[in-house]
């Protein structure tokens, strides 16, 4: 399809939504009867609760049914699929991987992001230093990762590094690493890439909170001859304490379905796949539908809980 | 280049390197020590993409041969990456890119609508189940599209009731339809929810008054609710732009190599040509543009999502 096809259909698909949203607005926009009201509330309400009847409340419910068949989806296995993820060595390899992103990204880089957040907060240079480091989330996570791949880029001790980190490590007159194929601190690296990106948001949501704190809770605890390090400690985290918790399972919750940067860097070999990427490969590579269902699963259950916390504190910070 | 703008500002205020800046006399935590290891944050943070973007204008022999970093004793630039991955035969960014763009529109615009309508619905409206549905609404949150994924496909290439498939060799629209309904069903719960919200911090009376003289739903919510909502609007906009232009998973699993956006076509030269990085960083640079663009000129709005979706207020 040509480039000018591509758009008419893009205006083709845009100008026949809207006739339908138009025609349905005009439709009940008369009605004033209280069976009107109901056939209104319905126009309203019903694209939306379709859509997600059909695309994600049908799925969801299938895909927990067909993860207890077979590769090809016919014959019944029972939990099968589940045994495989705990017992096969593969599959405990990317369940091991998964734990250690799940740990290291949200608790990594909310650390960061608050302790940015507290160095810059009121500088002259704050809107700036903030865009800085609120950049990565405008990337793409393919993008963050080619960025990533060539810092990490590997040659020889003996030719001119191109891969800033190994430069540094030349510099420093250490060997030069493999930071992508040595198993198992390459995980390691490929979890730095999504710190990478998440401080940002981190950053900018304590930042909100952080300025949220009275100044005079700060001003009295000054008086008080409390230093910075105690401010920090007494008043400022315990004050963003209900940010911080939303900070950390949200970014879990990111993790968990992150399978962008494993694909694009090592593309899960070497060791480093993740139950995202694990799901991706068991259906498109293996064929193994009941396996690759079984961790979408997974992955739902691992994630409630989170959503659930993650929901409960948010209800809390908007009481307040 | 529009890129080249903030990095190239960024460069200029990390350049002077672990030199501290002495600004935050009445900070909490003021000391040189607090603004070094800012600087150094902030220098960590961009030196990866300063890497690349920089590498993006060298020559190919001397990216091959030489750190970036050289540039600064050995400057010589060149447009000529781009220009290989924009018309090269065997990159082409350009169509990629006008797939992403075709991806993206529709993507955004319409589930915006549909959220908005039932938005208001749930807010303004009564009717029997109306709570019950937007809690439900509300939990299909935790659903992670990969649950949904498998399902869906298969929806896509085999409708029931003998409806034309969206997805294969005869789908209509290219093939975009499959993009374009999965973006906007995943939107749905978020984008419900949020405009939910910044709805019912609406005064009831203003709308009261309204219905008061006369006015149904459809005036109410075209003449009063669209101008008032256009931030929140704004907001949940951006996000989903974001959100879809930089998607790899929905376009890899319902698109085809016809279809797919930049981000797809990037990974996939990511593997194939993995080395060759006057193609990777120029491409890269292609698929940022954009993002980065609405995101620096749209920030404000982006960061009232932000807040908005995990802390209100």
């Amino acid at each position: 399809m040509s480039t000018g096809e591509k758009f008419i259909q893009m205006f083709i698909a845009i100008a026949v939504f809207f006739a339908v949203i138009a025609v349905i607005l005009l439709a009940t926009q008369r009605m004033r009867s209280r069976t009107g009201e109901l056939a209104q509330a319905a126009a309203f309400v019903l694209p939306a609760v379709i859509l997600i009847g059909v695309g994600l409340l049908y799925p969801a419910v299938t895909s927990m049914y067909q993860s207890l068949f077979d590769k090809t989806g016919e014959g019944f296995v029972g939990l099968d699929n589940y045994q495989t993820i705990f017992t096969d060595s593969e599959q405990l390899l990317v369940l091991r991987n998964t734990a250690a992103w799940v740990i290291l990204v949200p608790i990594v880089s909310t650390a960061i992001g608050l302790i940015y957040a507290v160095l810059i907060d009121r500088s002259r240079f704050e809107k700036f230093a903030k865009a800085l480091i609120f950049l990565p989330m405008a990337i793409s996570l393919v993008g963050a990762s080619i960025i990533w791949k060539f810092v990490y880029d590997y040659r020889d001790p003996t030719q001119d590094q191109i891969g800033v980190a190994n430069a540094v490590l030349k510099g420093l007159g250490l060997d030069t690493y493999k930071f992508l194929l040595n198993d198992p601190w390459n995980t390691l690296f490929l979890i730095i890439i999504l710190i990478w990106v998440q401080v940002g948001f981190a950053m900018t949501i304590l930042s909100a909170s952080i300025k949220a704190i009275p100044d005079d809770m700060i001003e009295a605890s000054r008086l008080d001859g409390a230093t910075g390090l105690q401010q920090f400690r007494f008043i400022t985290v315990p004050s963003i304490r209900p940010s911080l918790i939303v900070v950390v399972t949200t970014i879990s919750i990111t993790t968990l379905k992150a399978f962008d940067i494993v694909r694009t860097t090592t593309g899960g070999n070497f060791d480093t796949s993740v139950l995202a990427y694990q799901f991706y490969t068991e259906y498109f590579r293996s064929y193994n539908q009941g396996l690759a269902t079984a961790i979408a699963v997974l992955i739902f259950i691992l994630v409630m809980p989170i959503v659930i916390y993650n929901v409960r504190q948010m209800r809390k910070l908007e009481a307040r | 280049m529009t890129t080249v703008k903030p990095d190239l500002g960024a460069a200029e205020a990390d350049a002077p390197g672990p030199e501290p800046v002495s600004t935050s006399a009445h900070q909490a935590l003021s000391s040189p020590w607090a603004s070094m290891a800012a600087v150094v944050i902030a220098v960590l943070w961009t030196i990866p993409t300063l890497g690349l973007l920089i590498t993006s204008f060298r020559p190919e022999s001397d990216i091959t041969s030489s750190g970036w970093w050289n540039i600064f004793t050995n400057p010589s630039f060149t447009m000529s990456n781009y220009d290989q991955v924009l018309h090269g035969s065997d990159t082409k960014l350009t169509t990629y890119f006008v797939n992403s763009i075709v991806i993206t529109l529709p993507a955004v615009v319409i589930p915006i609508c549909i959220a908005t309508l039932a938005a208001y619905a749930f807010v303004w409206m009564k009717f029997p189940g109306r709570d019950l549905l937007f809690v439900a609404i509300f939990a299909l949150q935790i659903v992670p599209i990969q649950v949904t994924l498998i399902p869906l496909l298969k929806l896509y290439v085999h409708p029931p009731l003998n409806l034309m498939p969206l997805a294969g060799p005869d789908a209509p629209g290219g093939g975009f339809y499959t993009l374009w309904l999965s973006h906007t069903i995943f939107a749905l719960p978020l984008a419900i929810y949020l405009l939910h919200n910044f709805m019912s911090q609406i005064p009831g009376e203003l709308i009261e008054s309204a219905r008061v003289d006369g006015a149904g739903h459809v005036q109410i919510f075209t003449r009063i609710m669209l101008p008032l909502m256009a931030p929140a609007i704004a907001a949940f906009g951006i996000l989903q732009f974001l959100w879809v232009w930089n998607d790899l998973l929905v376009a890899i699993t319902f698109g085809s190599p016809t279809t797919f956006p930049l981000t797809a076509r990037l990974a996939e030269l990511s593997g194939t040509r993995g080395n060759d990085w006057f193609l990777l960083s120029a491409g890269a640079f292609v698929a940022l543009v954009v993002p980065l663009i609405v995101f620096l000129s749209l920030q404000r709005y982006f960061v009232r999502g932000l807040l908005a979706g995990s802390v209100k207020g």
